[in-house]
């Protein structure tokens, strides 16, 4: 580079105003196949990469983000899962040795240690030799690292009930909400049995409390054994009315909330426009 | 013409050293898959930084629809998801991305990790690689609240009451994230501005450093 005396520059500024020329380097004399980045490699290297791209378009048109209902702190029976890259640290807190007493070797030691050693690495293993048979110990130790962290996270997605993990968070829109005939008298038992805590006003649910009570796979007495007996998580003897009560209430179950003759439900036209609007849909 | 447009800025800001300097460098052939096809190993670097790119420009058409507060934030997400053209297309794009980026990595830590390519002189990049993967784990865990639907809110939850079990420092530490009693509007609009401008930031930093050490100190010879 010229320095000093006899500099030319451009203007007033600091430019040199002699140029260089802009020419590649000549890589013909480096050892083996040694070719330039550009625009050599760099153009294969794109050809990969619009494969890549094009795959993981495929992949985000075909299975797009999942989006559960809108975030309801009150659900307490909500079932929480961290995305699948942190299970691996949720897991370890799930051990005896690792939670309770000893949450500190959990949360702190057993990490700490491990993410400590990753960033330091270089002065852990601080040999001259680089092939991983030469340094056992540090070959051995990231082996240890990587096999313990895909056995924690392959257990916790083995112990995570994803069958009542489907089921809650569900979206509940307008749209699935059927207005249910509240004149009823199925209504008032609903109401008075309690059934309305864990199914909801309109039968709509209520997250993981308990499902919506619209279009059931059962009849009206299988509907009244549930409403005694329970089912799944729902635990029996939550209906103490008398026979009558109970058949009352399986039968606007069964009808959707909307008895046809209720006994003293008034039919309104409200009604059947809910109805029509479902049509169209 | 693009040549007299490149000569004109030359003239007056002598870029051609600069241009040499980020686009003229060799690849050698132990490097490269089309010699050798087990060299692909060396891909996982280069495929980190392309789906990085791909989070940086799909969150920016995010931001355009998405608003952080707990009234409308689930709104917007929705209404992106489900009325907004190609809407689900770049949330799955920046969804599915943050995914693959920890693949990547994991998988390029592992190369480099196996090749000894964080020996000496490159104790320095392994260290600032490893922040960098500090940083992403933190972009995925500010991430996954802001669409506050269900999931979203109890991980939230579940992370802030392990992260205050960490003893001295833990209370603080939820505080900090959370800004408030309860996870709430603060902890949305506080994981917003984290996830958005304080990391990216961060990682555009890191980045930088990772890339001017390579060229500095070349790509670590065949084994």
């Amino acid at each position: 580079m010229h320095r000093g005396k006899g500099m030319k520059f451009v203007g007033d500024s600091r430019v040199p105003a002699e140029k260089k020329p802009n020419i590649p380097k000549d890589y013909s004399e480096f050892p083996g196949k040694t070719e330039a980045f550009w625009p050599n490699f760099l153009l294969k290297e794109w050809l990969v990469g619009a494969v890549f791209l094009i795959g993981f378009l495929c992949m985000a048109t075909a299975y797009p983000a999942s989006l559960e209902g809108v975030a309801d702190p009150t659900d307490s029976a909500y079932i929480p899962l961290p995305d699948w890259y942190f299970l691996f640290l949720y897991q370890l807190l799930k051990y005896q040795f690792a939670s309770g007493d000893f949450e500190l070797i959990g949360n702190v030691v057993i990490p700490g240690i491990a993410f400590g050693a990753l960033l330091i690495a270089p002065w852990l293993d601080n040999g001259p030799e680089r092939r991983p048979s030469r340094r056992p110990i540090a070959t051995a130790m990231m082996m240890l690292g990587t096999i313990a962290t895909i056995y924690l996270t392959w257990e916790s997605v083995e112990e995570h009930d994803w069958e009542a993990a489907e089921e809650q968070g569900e979206i509940i829109t307008d749209d699935d909400i059927i207005e249910v005939d509240q004149d009823a008298r199925g209504y008032e038992i609903y109401e008075e049995q309690g059934c309305i805590e864990c199914h909801g006003d309109q039968m709509e649910g209520a997250g993981a409390a308990g499902p919506d009570l619209y279009d059931l796979p059962y009849g009206a007495e299988d509907i009244a054994e549930i409403a005694v007996e329970g089912i799944g998580d729902m635990p029996a003897g939550l209906f103490d009315g008398d026979d009558e009560e109970l058949e009352v209430l399986s039968e606007y179950i069964e009808a959707n909330g909307q008895p046809d003759d209720g006994d003293d439900g008034e039919e309104d036209d409200d009604e059947d426009d809910n109805g029509d609007d479902e049509e169209d849909e | 013409m693009l040549q007299r447009i490149y000569d004109w800025v030359d003239e007056r800001m002598d870029i051609t050293p600069l241009w040499r300097d980020i686009a003229d460098h060799e690849v050698p052939e132990h490097v490269n898959p089309a010699h050798h096809f087990s060299a692909f190993i060396y891909c996982f670097g280069g495929l980190t930084f392309f789906v990085t790119v791909i989070q940086i420009l799909s969150g920016m058409f995010l931001t355009m629809y998405y608003v952080p507060d707990i009234i409308n934030a689930y709104e917007s997400v929705y209404y992106l998801q489900s009325e907004v053209a190609f809407g689900a297309i770049v949330r799955a794009m920046h969804h599915w991305g943050a995914s693959v980026v920890i693949v990547m990595m994991f998988l390029h830590t592992l190369r480099v990790f196996f090749t000894g390519a964080y020996k000496k002189p490159r104790e320095l990049n392994w260290v600032v690689g490893v922040l960098i993967f500090f940083v992403m784990l933190g972009l995925g865990l500010t991430g996954y609240l802001l669409p506050w639907d269900m999931k979203a809110y109890f991980a939230t939850v579940v992370a802030l009451e392990i992260m205050e079990t960490v003893p001295i420092i833990g209370e603080s530490l939820r505080t900090l994230l959370q800004g408030g009693e309860i996870v709430g509007a603060q902890t949305l609009a506080r994981f917003f501005a984290i996830h958005v401008f304080f990391l990216p930031g961060a990682l555009l930093g890191l980045l930088a450093a990772h890339f001017i050490m390579i060229r500095r100190q070349g790509i670590s010879g065949p084994l």
